[in-house]
């Protein structure tokens, strides 16, 4: 039966395939020195590619400067190992990789990028006692399943969202707000958020359009908000789609503020949209990169290594593997089941933010800094929330 | 009464972008009754290069009109090297073959382009310099831009040129007859390898058209951009007809007219409790629709099915 | 297995029976020895293989049986998924047992089925397709959508704290110790995906044999002369989509209740190409052909995930080309050339075989 040979050689080239994976994990270290391994998950494939190398990027970078500077937990030199996993932006994916990532016995995992990945994904560290802190996941549902090993040092939907509303209805002044959202997990429940957060400090909603996350053409919904005439039109979405649509608002001659959520703070922005971003609105959770303690340094250290500049969420992956090693520190172990405890009352100084995290895993405080477009760059506005007031003006 | 006729305008730019790559979707389909599902990446590779090209050519100091129509002859060189590729490694050894093998390599070939496209111009989104004048217009209450004019007339001017060559030339009654049958094509001496080839050739160049146009339009272009786009005038071909040139063209300007005043007034329509976010619902809703009707499309003539 | 049930009823009683009996033993240690040699990762990809090898089981029936070419089937599986999700979740506040929310999903599954047949019973080929195709993606469109006015399905935010399958106090989502062994949850879920697949397997067989299933032959062969046998096309095509439909409906509660979360972006019509390559790529209305198809789409795209970066170290010394980025580039070249070495699928039915024979003698394109 020819049929019967070809699919076992098929069978034998996917064994042979799979145990290269598994071959190189034997290589046998230092005894003295103690191995850390830390697990990072992202889209490293798909339309979120270049967001999930620049997690990886930042996830990268933290363990090899603690390689370089050298760190001791518990009396043993540690060496942290990187091991890095593609989930597609996909939640069946993801949870694979959660799985691998706990075969691979990891001390704790930085991931995963989206909410839709890290939710299901969380159930299997939970299970396993493997702390879990996103850098970039912001649904609120994510830190309130009650999970003892899922932490985020991103603001959640709530928090920014709240922050957003709060800074159009009073500091931009607008009475007739116009939002669209492009139906993503992120972008559906920051809008929402924004909407409460809006409403409640006196502006109104005059419409809600909707979009996707692949649309390039908005032309017909922002024809249909231009009959509504509002003063400020809020999205809800990433940059690729937030640069045709600010290039698109003014084509249609709709002069009006246009504010974005994290999704939209990338120098991607300034460079895609051109002229049509001068005057955009972004808003990023944590402090000005700038006013922080190593975070001009960082910023450009990253440059220098991966020639370009940081797309979005690099510096959160970057603090939450330094909280991670930090509390390993103080715990004086990498067990997960030692250092998890721990975990939940760290304080760290990191590069966006002043790390704490809250009974439910979510950052505390959680505070939001407001960006415009200024000559072709971000400028901050004004830091709301958290416990430091900061304000650029 | 503005909005109306802005969103009209808006659908008609919509619709012209569809129709150009529906185009190409049509024509191979007319002459094989092939699918080529990998269309969509060719109007990508199409955009990508035409980047490369202009990105080369930026501060040379010619004028930005020479830049553009460069990369156009070599976008469109390369995209008509890649259909002919194409078509000889993934759907010729395969005509023989049941209907759904050349489906399935036109998945993987489609899999292949973006995965190439993606080591080779980059996970992240590239701005597509704007070189064309792109000023806005009003036209009786409703603005439009110069390139968005542009897109309306070269779908036109494609569509009219594929007709012209498809009725008054030899090559065109060559590919005529190849559809018609293939066997007897042969015996009229008809190369039938040779004109499959130029058909898919053609459509790639077509398809090089389209994704400078759009990425014009857009400003922004992206490895991914090929596989949405392709479904899209894929929709509008079958719309219209698969394997009718007007079809195409009807299909492509009745979809983006539909997207465009379902986003604007299903909300309205619905009493709101539908909204924007049910656009592609619309869409399939009034496809569906047609194809019980006219089970063959718009304008199409024979019902489509390969033996 | 079609070889297996064959041999049962032959001649050679004994050795059929030994195979069997080494067979289901085989089937019985597998996720013990994928965990051993690959680890627990793998196991739980051998869950996911299961699952899809129902949906391509389900496929099969309306494209390779029936020769209706479906490019939504992944709808089904979506329904099946949420109707468990929504049944068995804080979501809703309700929490029924899976063997009332299964079946339910499936039967759902095949009322839709029967809703998506019926308006296209006069289209044919590549018309079909797009339908198809449209009418799988407004059932996610609506999915992500039905969080306002009502919040039913809780929009692109999915459904997460899903209850795990439970009989009683046994839940599958935890660890047991059974006869002296430990069972972790993937272990306990593949054992019962692994009986659900087994039980379609079952049912395909047995159509694949009956009146329904040569009924359905019939009209992917030539409809309008089934029509002319009698063959009542209407009802016996609907009925495929009936059938294919419970299958997903089935496939979906399981992922539902493994997986804990279901969001809409898991139900895109990649997923749907997915499945349809599955069935087309092991060989369309040949049971082996499909599982052997459900197997390698699964397998390979995570072996090569794990294969290409120490492959290449192996071969040049360092790694070039980002791994990540290899795999889906390898993983269509694969379809590619599966494709032309055996343009009727890998493992093809004795049927197509046969035709593919005959009509080479008639040029056609």
């Amino acid at each position: 039966m020819p049929y019967n040979q070809s699919f076992l050689l098929l069978a034998l080239s996917v064994a042979i395939l799979s145990a290269c994976g598994e071959s190189k994990k034997s290589v046998n270290s230092n005894i003295d020195e103690l191995v850390v391994k830390i697990g990072a998950a992202a889209p490293l494939t798909g339309p979120q590619a270049h967001i999930g190398k620049d997690n990886e990027n930042g996830t990268r970078m933290a363990i090899e400067d603690a390689n370089t500077k050298g760190v001791i937990i518990g009396g043993r030199k540690a060496r942290f190992e990187l091991i890095s996993e593609d989930d597609q932006a996909d939640p069946k994916t993801a949870t694979i990789v959660a799985q691998k990532l706990v075969d691979a016995k990891v001390n704790g995992v930085i991931g995963h990028l989206n909410s839709g990945t890290s939710i299901p994904a969380s159930r299997i560290y939970s299970d396993n006692g493997i702390p879990q802190i996103s850098p970039s996941a912001t649904a609120v549902s994510y830190t309130a399943q009650g999970l003892k090993t899922a932490f985020r040092v991103m603001s959640n939907d709530g928090q920014q969202g709240k922050a957003l509303g709060e800074f159009a209805a009073k500091i931009l002044n607008a009475k007739k707000i116009a939002v669209i959202d492009d139906r993503s997990a992120y972008g559906q429940g920051l809008a929402d958020e924004f909407i409460k957060s809006a409403q409640a400090n006196g502006a109104q909603i005059v419409t809600r359009e909707y979009t996707t996350d692949k649309a390039v053409d908005f032309t017909a919904v922002l024809t249909s908000i231009k009959g509504k005439h509002p003063d400020l039109l809020f999205f809800g979405g990433m940059d690729p789609q937030g640069v045709p649509m600010a290039k698109q608002l003014k084509a249609l001659g709709l002069n009006i503020k246009f504010v974005m959520g994290d999704g939209g703070y990338t120098p991607k922005l300034l460079n895609l949209a051109g002229d049509a971003a001068n005057g955009v609105y972004a808003s990023l959770p944590g402090v000005p990169l700038e006013q922080m303690p190593g975070g001009k340094d960082f910023s450009q250290r990253y440059e220098a290594k991966y020639k370009q500049p940081i797309q979005l969420y690099a510096p959160y992956c970057y603090d939450a593997v330094n909280v991670m090693i930090a509390t390993m520190q103080k715990a004086a172990s990498a067990d997960p089941a030692k250092y998890l405890p721990e975990l939940a009352k760290i304080t760290h100084g990191g590069v966006t933010a002043n790390i704490a995290f809250d009974e439910k895993g979510d950052i505390k405080g959680g505070a939001v800094t407001l960006y415009q477009v200024q000559q072709g760059k971000w400028q901050p506005l004004q830091t709301m929330g958290g416990n430091t007031v900061i304000s650029a003006h | 009464m503005d909005t109306l006729l802005q969103q009209i305008v808006n659908g008609f730019v919509q619709g012209s972008v569809y129709a150009m790559v529906a185009l190409g979707y049509t024509m191979v389909y007319g002459i094989l009754g092939l699918i080529n599902f990998a269309h969509g990446e060719v109007v990508m590779v199409g955009a990508m290069v035409a980047l490369s090209v202009i990105q080369l050519l930026i501060d040379s100091g010619l004028p930005p009109l020479l830049i553009l129509l460069i990369s156009l002859i070599i976008s469109i060189v390369v995209c008509m090297a890649l259909g002919y590729g194409i078509e000889r490694i993934a759907y010729r050894p395969l005509r023989n073959a049941p209907r759904l093998a050349p489906l399935i390599t036109a998945i993987g070939v489609s899999i292949v382009l973006q995965n190439l496209a993606m080591m080779f111009w980059g996970r992240e989104y590239h701005a597509f310099p704007s070189l064309l004048p792109n000023n806005s217009h009003m036209l009786s209450g409703a603005i439009i831009t110069e390139v968005q004019i542009l897109i309306v007339f070269v779908a036109l001017g494609m569509m009219g040129g594929l007709l012209l060559l498809m009725h008054r030339t030899r090559l065109g009654r060559a590919m005529r007859a190849v559809a018609e049958n293939p066997s007897a094509a042969v015996l009229m001496g008809v190369n039938i390898n040779g004109v499959i080839a130029i058909t898919f050739m053609l459509g790639s160049a077509l398809a090089a058209v389209a994704g400078i146009m759009v990425s014009a339009n857009y400003g922004i272009v992206h490895y991914y951009m090929g596989s949405i786009l392709g479904l899209k005038a894929f929709t509008a071909a079958v719309l219209g007809g698969i394997g009718n040139m007007r079809g195409a063209m009807v299909g492509g300007l009745l979809l983006g007219l539909i997207e465009s005043l379902g986003a604007g007034y299903i909300g309205d329509l619905s009493g709101g409790f539908l909204g924007s976010h049910y656009q592609d619902v619309f869409a399939f809703f009034v496809l569906i629709s047609v194809l019980i009707f006219r089970p063959s499309g718009l304008l199409g003539e024979r019902v489509a099915e390969r033996a | 297995m079609r070889n297996v049930l064959k041999h049962l009823s032959s001649k050679n009683r004994r050795s059929a029976w030994l195979t069997f009996v080494v067979f289901a033993i085989v089937l019985l240690a597998l996720p013990f020895f994928t965990d051993a040699l690959f680890g627990r990762g793998w196991v739980r990809i051998v869950d996911f293989a299961l699952l899809y090898i129902m949906l391509a089981l389900g496929l099969n029936i309306v494209v390779g049986y029936a020769g209706l070419l479906d490019l939504g089937y992944i709808a089904f599986f979506a329904v099946g998924a949420y109707c468990y999700a929504l049944l068995g979740s804080p979501q809703l506040g309700l929490h029924l047992p899976f063997w009332i929310v299964l079946p339910l999903g499936a039967l759902l599954a095949c009322i839709f089925g029967v809703l998506l047949g019926a308006p296209t019973l006069r289209l044919r080929g590549d018309y079909l397709a797009i339908v198809t195709l449209g009418f799988g993606e407004i059932i996610r469109i609506f999915l992500n959508n039905l969080n306002a006015p009502i919040n039913i399905t809780n929009g692109p935010q999915g459904i997460s704290m899903i209850d795990p399958i439970r009989v009683g106090e046994f839940s599958l989502g935890n660890t047991h110790e059974l006869f002296g062994l430990t069972f972790p949850s993937v272990h306990l879920h593949y054992y019962l995906f692994l009986f659900f697949t087994l039980l379609v397997i079952f049912i395909s067989l047995r159509l694949e044999d009956s009146r329904i299933g040569r009924a359905w032959m019939a009209i992917r062969e030539d409809e309008v002369a089934a029509k002319a046998m009698g063959i009542n096309t209407r009802n016996i095509k609907l009925l495929a989509f009936a059938m294919g439909a419970t299958f997903g409906g089935l496939a979906g509660g399981l992922f539902a209740g493994f997986q804990g979360f279901v969001s809409p972006e898991s139900f895109s019509l990649t997923e749907s190409i997915t499945v349809l390559c599955m069935v087309v790529l092991g060989g369309m209305g040949n049971i082996n052909g499909v599982l052997l198809g459900g197997i390698l789409l699964v397998v390979l795209p995570e072996a090569l995930r794990h294969g290409s970066g120490p492959a290449q170290q192996l071969l040049f010394g360092k790694t070039f080309i980002d791994p990540e980025s290899l795999r889906m580039l390898l993983f269509g070249l694969a379809l590619i050339t599966v494709m032309l070495w055996r343009p009727a699928g890998l493992w093809p039915s004795n049927q197509r075989r046969r035709e593919l024979v005959t009509k080479n003698d008639s040029a056609h394109l």
